[in-house]
């Protein structure tokens, strides 16, 4: 194809949209698109694609395309097969298994029959949507920055390029001047989703102000958070949009370099977004006079290398210039010098995948999505003990009723919610009060939260609020760099007094002790891992301090989490005397006749709760 | 860095990789990439490689040395034949990732950053594999496996034995 002039990547983008509406109207082609973004494989959606390539082949059937997607968010039920045969409702298949492919080809392809035990969710096209409506795919939900994911091939760029894509760039090159996009993004109030909430307008004005001989985009895609995975889908499932976004950024603040960020722990985003990048490239997308305007930009892939520290933007700078990671007090920002002392925009993945929208559609649309001081919409992962874990995007100030017991399903197992934690090792966790608080960048923190760059993991009554304290603050004990002495002294004595607490060891006076570092680690901190490293502990604190007194005074976890706490005993009525404890206890501390009740000398239990795994009649207790 | 468990017959920088030196030679910042391919090719840095390296960057052995034990992804010692990493990730960790640590740990003989004595297994904890949906999650040479339960983990090992 070569490179394209504005005129020819117009007359693709038509020729591509009359190919796609031809396929769906006068051929009446049928649709298939298989989810195969790393959970999808995981989950085995590679031979599910494989065995209906065959099927299909085998019955000769014509007219039917089969194409890879990215992750649709619906990780519970994968692997996910979304068919579309014009004229019916369009169905999304859940959990389909190679086995289950010829069943769906015979019925649904060719009796034209869905397969009713496999549906996950059946829609009709409807013929009245809304001009919305592309975004509004699956119920309770508002998709832009996962508008293609799940639809499009990612590693096609012409199916981004037949979804509006670059088309945001040819304003931005062609019509619009840099004071123009910012004045969009401004009336947008779009706001950094990498965790901190910084107005993007005013970061990109900032570094334009600036006189620089050079200037660098930065898209970080670290995304260091345990149980957080927003930006790699994104990335595996369309990286044309973060691409795109970057250079509109470049165009806007004077920067003709873009850097790539991202986890080597994501092998299949790396391998989309080198290939995103050299078939923009070679499209003239990339590189020097793109699409004939005379800007030039272009992008290199940087790989993280496991540091928590790294997602931090100035740790990340030492890193992309190829040093530890470690950060250094700020101002100044990196806005005004960053990489190799420049000027430098860094933006999150999901903060940029909003930007062509937003100019597409106007800083005023955007605007009227969510609260008053957040704007849009946030990709949240949802996990933990939820029904239907997954990936979703909501209008800011939806209430976590609606996110977890709507959108989610509700809590696993029937069992009761307890808290839902937002903002990782930096947040803190939510308790059911305020299940119907709208959720903006605002009200999180009010109540001790933060927005986070979007993991939404939810508890329930079998998890332990010390336990969890106690996790993430052993996980920024390992991840603290130790250049300054609050976060790496306070956090590891936090740590050590949480596990005091755990083993029923703690006095009273240690919450108070407590107290006192937290304050110390978040004043002092020379960065935000170390700011922040107290809010999990202050939040468990605040809102479940029963549940640490309980542990001090009682030595109780009601949680049945804290191992040295619990007491096993087996019930007299309902042992059978089988022996199977007996067998599975690693230190001899049971002892019973064959059908005679067997008994546990708590002086030799190390409370490994192997009997209790190991009896089938439900005689060990646990308390 | 002191002795490592090294064969004889130091690992030497193949042409590909002395190529890719020579690409990235003249870029800013280049160290972790060069390192990363390293790593792709040996499994872990060797020493003998990071002399190499130093030479050919023009960068002091002792900066590579830091960067090295800065970053969790850089591996000093040659792991085993086979790589099984752990997530104990938030959503991992509540859905029984530890209960699939010990498991592992009872199938294979042997405690969390070792490697098994005839060299098979090596086996990590590791957080967040980006599959948090599917907690708890495994992998072994890159491959996941998600939703497990300790009773699937005999059979899963079974299939990375040698045959
Ligand atoms: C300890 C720490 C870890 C962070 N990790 C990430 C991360 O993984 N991804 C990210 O986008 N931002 C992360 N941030 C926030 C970045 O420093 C920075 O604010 C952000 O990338 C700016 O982009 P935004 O304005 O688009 O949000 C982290 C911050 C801290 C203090
Ligand atoms: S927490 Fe295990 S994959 Fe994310």
């Amino acid at each position: 194809m070569g490179k394209l002039t504005l005129e020819k990547l117009r007359a693709l983008r038509e020729a591509l949209r009359r190919e796609i509406h031809q396929r769906t109207t006068s051929d009446r082609s049928i649709q298939i698109a298989v989810g195969l973004g790393t959970c999808g494989i995981a989950a085995g959606a590679g031979n599910t694609l494989h065995a209906l390539t065959e099927a299909i082949a085998a019955r000769k059937l014509g007219n039917v395309s089969v194409r890879q997607a990215g992750c649709m968010g619906l990780c519970h039920s994968e692997p996910i097969v979304e068919i579309a045969v014009p004229g019916m409702p369009r169905v999304i298949y859940g959990g389909v298994q190679p086995a289950d492919v010829d069943e769906l080809v015979r019925e649904h392809l060719v009796k034209r029959n869905p397969v009713a035990r496999l549906v996950y969710e059946s829609r009709p096209e409807s013929a009245d949507a809304g001009p919305d409506a592309s975004f509004e795919r699956f119920p309770n939900q508002f998709r832009i920055v996962l508008r293609n994911c799940g639809i499009i091939d990612p590693d096609k760029i012409d199916e981004y390029i037949a979804r509006d894509g670059y088309c945001a760039l040819e304003k931005v090159l062609f019509e619009m001047t840099p004071e123009q996009v910012l004045g969009e993004l401004e009336k947008s109030g779009l706001r950094g989703r990498g965790g901190a909430g910084f107005p993007t307008a005013r970061k990109w004005l900032f570094t334009k102000n600036v006189p620089a001989d050079q200037k660098y985009i930065v898209c970080n895609a670290d995304e260091g958070d345990p149980g957080a995975y927003m930006d790699r889908s994104t990335l595996e499932g369309d990286p044309h949009s973060v691409l795109e976004a970057m250079v509109i950024a470049g165009r806007t603040v004077g920067a003709t370099k873009g850097f790539f960020y991202i986890r080597a722990e994501y092998p299949l985003a790396i391998t989309r977004l080198e290939t995103a990048i050299s078939q923009a490239r070679a499209y003239g997308l990339l590189g020097a006079d793109i699409l004939g305007s005379g800007f030039a930009f272009d992008i290199e892939l940087r790989l993280g290398a496991g540091a928590f520290v790294c997602g931090e933007e100035t740790a990340l700078i030492a890193s992309v210039e190829g040093k530890r990671g470690m950060p250094r007090p700020r101002p100044p920002f990196p806005a005004a010098r960053g990489l190799w002392g420049k000027p430098t925009v860094i933006n999150n993945v999901e903060t940029l995948a909003n930007i062509p929208v937003i100019l597409l559609k106007g800083g005023e649309w955007f605007s009227r999505i969510g609260t008053a001081t957040s704007k849009g919409t946030k990709v949240f992962a949802l996990t933990g003990k939820i029904n239907r874990s997954g990936l979703i995007e909501v209008p800011m100030g939806a209430t976590l009723r609606k996110i977890i017991f709507d959108i989610g399903g509700g809590i696993r197992a029937g069992r009761a919610f307890k808290a839902a934690q937002t903002g990782g090792p930096s947040g803190g966790v939510i308790p059911p009060e305020f299940l119907d608080t709208p959720i903006d960048y605002e009200n999180l923190g009010k109540i001790g939260s933060i927005m986070g760059s979007g993991g939404l993991i939810v508890m329930d009554d079998s998890d332990c609020m010390v336990d969890v304290a106690k996790f993430y603050l052993e996980f920024t004990v390992d991840e603290s760099c130790g250049k300054c002495a609050p976060c790496r002294i306070g956090g590891r004595t936090l740590f050590n007094y949480l596990k005091k607490i755990a083993a029923g060891k703690a006095v009273p006076g240690d919450l108070d002790q407590m107290r006192d570092i937290c304050q110390a680690m978040q004043r002092a901190s020379l960065c935000g891992l170390g700011q922040t490293a107290a809010n999990p502990v202050l939040s468990t604190l605040r809102y479940f301090a029963d549940e640490y007194h309980e542990h001090i005074a009682e030595h109780k976890c009601h949680a049945g989490k804290c191992q040295s706490l619990l007491q096993y005993r087996i019930d007299p009525v309902k042992c059978v005397g089988c022996g199977a404890c007996l067998r599975a206890c690693p230190v001899n501390a049971i002892a019973g006749e064959r059908k005679k009740t067997h008994v546990i000398d708590p002086a030799k239990c190390i409370r490994c709760g192997q009997c209790f795994a190991a009896c089938k009649f439900g005689a060990v207790a646990r308390a | 860095m002191s002795t490592t468990t090294e064969p004889t017959g130091a690992p030497k920088l193949t042409d590909e990789l002395l190529a890719f030196i020579a690409e990235w030679k003249s870029r800013p910042g280049s160290l972790i990439m060069v390192l990363h391919r390293v790593q792709q090719t040996f499994g872990y840095i060797p020493r003998a490689v990071a002399f190499e390296v130093a030479e050919l960057l023009d960068v002091p052995l002792a900066k590579i040395y830091g960067v090295i034990t800065f970053y969790n992804f850089f591996k000093l010692k040659k792991p085993g034949r086979n790589q099984i990493q752990v997530c104990l990730g938030t959503a991992c960790y509540l859905r029984g990732g530890e209960d699939i640590v010990h498991a592992v740990e009872k199938q294979l003989g042997v405690g969390l950053n070792a490697i098994t004595p005839d060299g098979e297994f090596s086996f990590e904890a590791v957080r967040c594999l980006g599959c948090c949906g599917l907690a708890p999650v495994m992998t072994i040479n890159g491959k996941v496996y998600g939703k497990l339960e300790t009773g699937q983990l005999p059979a899963i090992l079974a299939k990375y034995r040698q045959v």
